[in-house]
This record gives C-alpha cells, structure tokens and sequence, in this order.
C-alpha cells in the first residue's frame, strides 16, 4: 500500500510535469479555457450560492447559541465571530471540498472516458501532447475561477448569517453589518481565503485530472476513478488546509 | 513504402512477435489477418511507434523509426492517418470539426483554406450534411467515416486502420472497406490494415499478410487467397463451411 502511495505519487509528478508546457495553438487553448471556465466553473454558481447563504446561516446560529450564555458579550461580537469561520476556513474550505465533490468528478470521468474511448491515444498519435492539451485549460480555469466562487461564497455565507441572525432575533440586521467590520483585516480575511482557494483549485484539477487521465480497462474503471478522484482530492485539500494554516497563521 | 524487418516483441513471459518480416506496398491496401490475440495490433503499435521492438526495425521509406530525431519523429506523425477500432472520435466536437481538428493543430493554411480542405474531405467520405452532429448522434457506419476523415484531413502518405469495420452490418463494412481501398488508391498512400474478416480479405486485399502465434505464415494477393494449399491459412480461412463452397466453386 505504502509503495503504491509513492509509485501513485510518482506518476502524478510525471504527469504534471507534462501537464505544465507552453500550448501548441494558444487559439485552441484560448477556447478550451473559456469551455471549462463555463463548466466547471460558471455551471458550479448555483451550488455554491444556496451552500454559502445556509452555512452562514448556520454558522451564526451555533455562534450565537454558544456566545448567549453571557448577557456581557455583545451581539455584535456574534457577528464577528462568524466573519473569522467563515472567511478563515468555512468558504474556502467547504466549497472548496463540495466543488471536488462536483468538478472532480466531472473531470475525471471525461478523461476516463477519452482513455478508455482511444480519444486520448488519437491525440498521441497526431503528435499532440494530450496530457497538456486536456488538463492545462482545466486546472488554469478552476484557478482563476475558484477565487471568484470563494469571494463570492464569503459575502453570500455574510449576508446568509446576517439574515439568519435578524429572523431569528439573535442578532439584528445592523449590528452584524457592525461586528462584520470591527477589527476587520484585510490580509487575514481576504488574502489568506484567496491563497486558500487558489491552492485548493489546483488540488482538484490535478488530482482528478491525475485519476481519470490514468485508467486502464473500461466503463467500469472509470467510474471507479471519478469516485477516486473525489476521495483523493477531498483528502489532499484537508491535508493542504491543515498545511497552509499553519504556516499561515505562524508566519 | 514501409518495411519491417524481423520485428519481436515480448510482454514478459509472453512472446506476441516472433521475427516478422513484411514490406507495405505504396498504393495497395496491405491487409494483416489472423486471430484474435494474434499481435496484429502490437505490430501496428511498434510501426506507429508507441511499442519499440525488442529486436528488428521499422523502415519508413530510407529512414529507420528507431533512428529519427525526436523532431522528424514528430513531424512523421503528421504523415501518418490512423483509424481506431472504435473509432476514437472526440465526442465534444461536431464531426466537422473533428475531421478539422488536425488541420487546426498542425497545418499552416488560411481559415479559408481550411474550409475548403475540410469540405473536399467531407465530400470524399460522403458525410454530406452530417458537419453540425455530434459523434454520438451519427450511425456506427457514419462514425467509421468520420474517422477514416479525420484520418486523411492532413492528406497523409501512410494510413492505418485496426479493424475499421468492426461492429457494422456485412453491408455498411464493405462500403467502408472500399472506402479505405478507394482512397488509398486515389492518394497512393501505404495503407496497412488490420482485420480478421475473411470478407474485407477478398474485397479489398491487394497485399494479404497472414499472421499466426507471432510468424507471417503466409503472404500474397487476395485473389490467391482462395487458391493457397498452405496449412494455417487453410485453417483460418475455411474454418467457415461457406467459404469451403466458395472455394469449391472457385477451385472448378
Ligand atoms: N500493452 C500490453 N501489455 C502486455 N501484453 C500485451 C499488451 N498489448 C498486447 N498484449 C498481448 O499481446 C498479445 C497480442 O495482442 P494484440 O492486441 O496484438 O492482438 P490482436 O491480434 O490485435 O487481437 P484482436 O484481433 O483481438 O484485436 C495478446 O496476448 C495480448 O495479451
Ligand atoms: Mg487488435
């Protein structure tokens, strides 16, 4: 299991490394990128709107039950706690994981799918390198287009526990726009959930890329690699996350 | 042409080629026919070059594959149309511009010119009015064209195919092998194509290579197929009870 894990690791390095070349045609690649910005990531909005609004929701609601013991805690202070989970790790981190869920296996089964179909091997014998061909405008549109859905995601999953606060009665409309502001850092808040986002778009597009690009045998085995493809990406973002906070948060 | 000389190839233990020896004729349909698992498809793979032979070479025209520099091995690719078994069209484009997707890649010509290559190639094959459908709303008979299409788009000196007519009726395959023999007599291309149909052997056979458990057993045209007394092709050949009686009706 463990020279698997290495001799997988391998195979995904090599990939990359024939992954990451200047596109033959930059028309070609130009066109590529505006298909895959649309579906994976302009087809994702939906998803992440309705997650974002009810996890903001959520997320004030167990910060208030857990804050309104002490009548001495302002509620305000509600709301800005909410701003720390959200922007911090909730946005960049859930949707993040979702989309691998969506995206990742959407790739690797289009790729599987060209494998096993000989697509791929087409491309090989025209003397295209398919490994850049395909993956490059995959993993470039979820980079530049995953920051967007997470900023997106951080003013929606706001707005949500905003909202969630005033129906409720636990915090009023206004002071959550309040503590939202207090003590707001911009290179925390923003900078840190967009280095986040960026790092976890590429997890999802090389990994599932990886999965699909890789299979052997038949339909079967591409559905095996889609499911894979969400695991591995889901597992390499939390170990990312974990990464990345720390080093963040300590330097 | 296109020679290979006493080509091996083992897979571990198991030894698919066993020294063949064969030269594609310019302008003939050179047929490789034997069973299943016979190696014609590894053969096929080592003169594409995605195999390399453990011993022996392939010979395009003076030039030795194993020998080319990685740019001529490139631009080689250019020169070569190949045809998959399951056609391995790429089923997000349309099949015009699958047949198109080659000149985009490699060819320097005008947007028009383009056109018009792509229109005199859809002509060629008789895909008339099938440009704007995706592969997958097209007959297999229709795939089959558009790949053999996409195959010549690029006007290739050699094409091969690996059982262009399986998985269709008796009647669209040899519409297809007629095709495959038409265009390689109408361009003079070296055409090797891999079959275990009996029926495109005759139709279209100009040069017939018979391989069995790694050897050529056999070699000639498909009109001395029927007259051959050698053992193996005997075997394969008239293992049908109709082709017995066609060689009887032949034979008198
Ligand atoms: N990549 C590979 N690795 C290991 N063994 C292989 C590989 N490719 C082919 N073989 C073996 O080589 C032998 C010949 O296979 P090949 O695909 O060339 O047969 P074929 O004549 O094309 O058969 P078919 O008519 O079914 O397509 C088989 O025993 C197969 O298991
Ligand atoms: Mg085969």
């Amino acid at each position: 299991m463990i020279t698997n894990f290495f001799e997988g690791m391998g195979a995904y390095v090599l990939l990359m490394t024939k992954v990451f070349r200047r596109p033959d045609r930059w028309r070609l690649f130009m066109r590529s990128l505006v298909q895959e910005i649309r579906l994976l990531g302009l087809d994702s909005i939906s998803i992440v709107v309705i997650l974002s609004v009810f996890m903001g929701a959520v997320v004030t609601i167990q910060t208030a039950f857990q804050l309104s013991d002490d009548p001495l805690i302002p509620t305000y202070y509600i709301a800005m706690a909410t701003r720390e989970s959200i922007t911090l790790e909730f946005s960049p981190t859930v949707v993040s994981l979702i989309l691998a869920g969506k995206v990742g296996s959407n790739i690797a089964s289009s790729l599987g799918t060209m494998r096993v179909s000989e697509q791929i091997d087409a491309l090989e014998i025209m003397g295209v390198n398919s490994a850049s061909f395909l993956i490059l405008p995959k993993v470039v549109a979820l980079i530049l287009f995953n920051p967007v859905l997470i900023i997106m995601s951080l003013f929606l999953g706001l707005w949500g526990g905003a909202m969630a606060g005033d129906l409720l009665g636990l915090v009023p409309f206004q002071e959550s726009i309040m503590g939202y502001r207090l003590e707001y850092i911009v290179f925390e808040n923003a900078i840190y959930g967009l280095i986040k986002a960026t790092a976890f778009a590429f997890i999802i597009g090389s990994v599932s890329a990886y999965s699909g690009y890789s299979v052997k045998g038949g339909a079967v085995e591409v559905g095996i690699a889609s499911t894979n493809a969400v695991v591995r990406s889901c597992l390499a973002i939390i170990l990312a996350n974990y990464l990345l906070t720390d080093l963040i948060l300590t330097s | 042409m296109i020679q290979a000389k006493g080509i091996e190839k083992s897979f571990g233990e198991n030894q698919v080629l066993k020294g063949i020896n064969v030269d594609f004729i310019q302008g003939q349909t050179n047929l490789i026919i034997g069973r299943s698992g016979s190696g014609k498809t590894v053969l096929l793979k080592i003169i594409l070059g995605l195999f390399e032979p453990d011993q022996g070479t392939i010979h395009y025209g003076d030039e030795v594959l194993g020998e080319m520099a990685k740019v001529r091995r490139k631009t080689l690719r250019q020169e070569i149309g190949m045809v998959f078994q399951g056609g391995a069209l790429f089923d997000s484009m349309t099949v015009a511009e699958n047949i198109r997707f080659p000149l985009e890649m490699f060819a320097a010509m005008t947007e028009h010119e383009k056109d018009e290559r792509v229109n005199f190639v859809m002509d060629r094959v008789r895909l008339e009015g099938a440009a704007d459908k995706f592969p997958s709303e097209i007959s297999g008979g229709m795939q089959k064209r558009v790949a053999i299409g996409r195959a010549i788009s690029m006007n290739p000196k050699y094409l091969f195919c690996d059982e262009p007519n399986s998985g269709l009726d008796p009647e669209t395959a040899i519409v297809i092998d007629q095709l495959i023999q038409e265009l390689t007599h109408e361009f003079n291309m070296t055409t090797i194509v891999n079959t275990h149909d009996m029926n495109s052997v005759l139709e279209i056979g100009d040069h017939v290579i018979f391989v069995k458990e790694g050897h050529k057993v056999w070699e000639g045209t498909n009109s001395e197929v029927l007259g051959s007394t050698n053992a193996d092709v005997e075997e394969y050949v008239f293992k049908s009870k109709l082709f017995k009686q066609v060689r009887q009706a032949f034979r008198k």
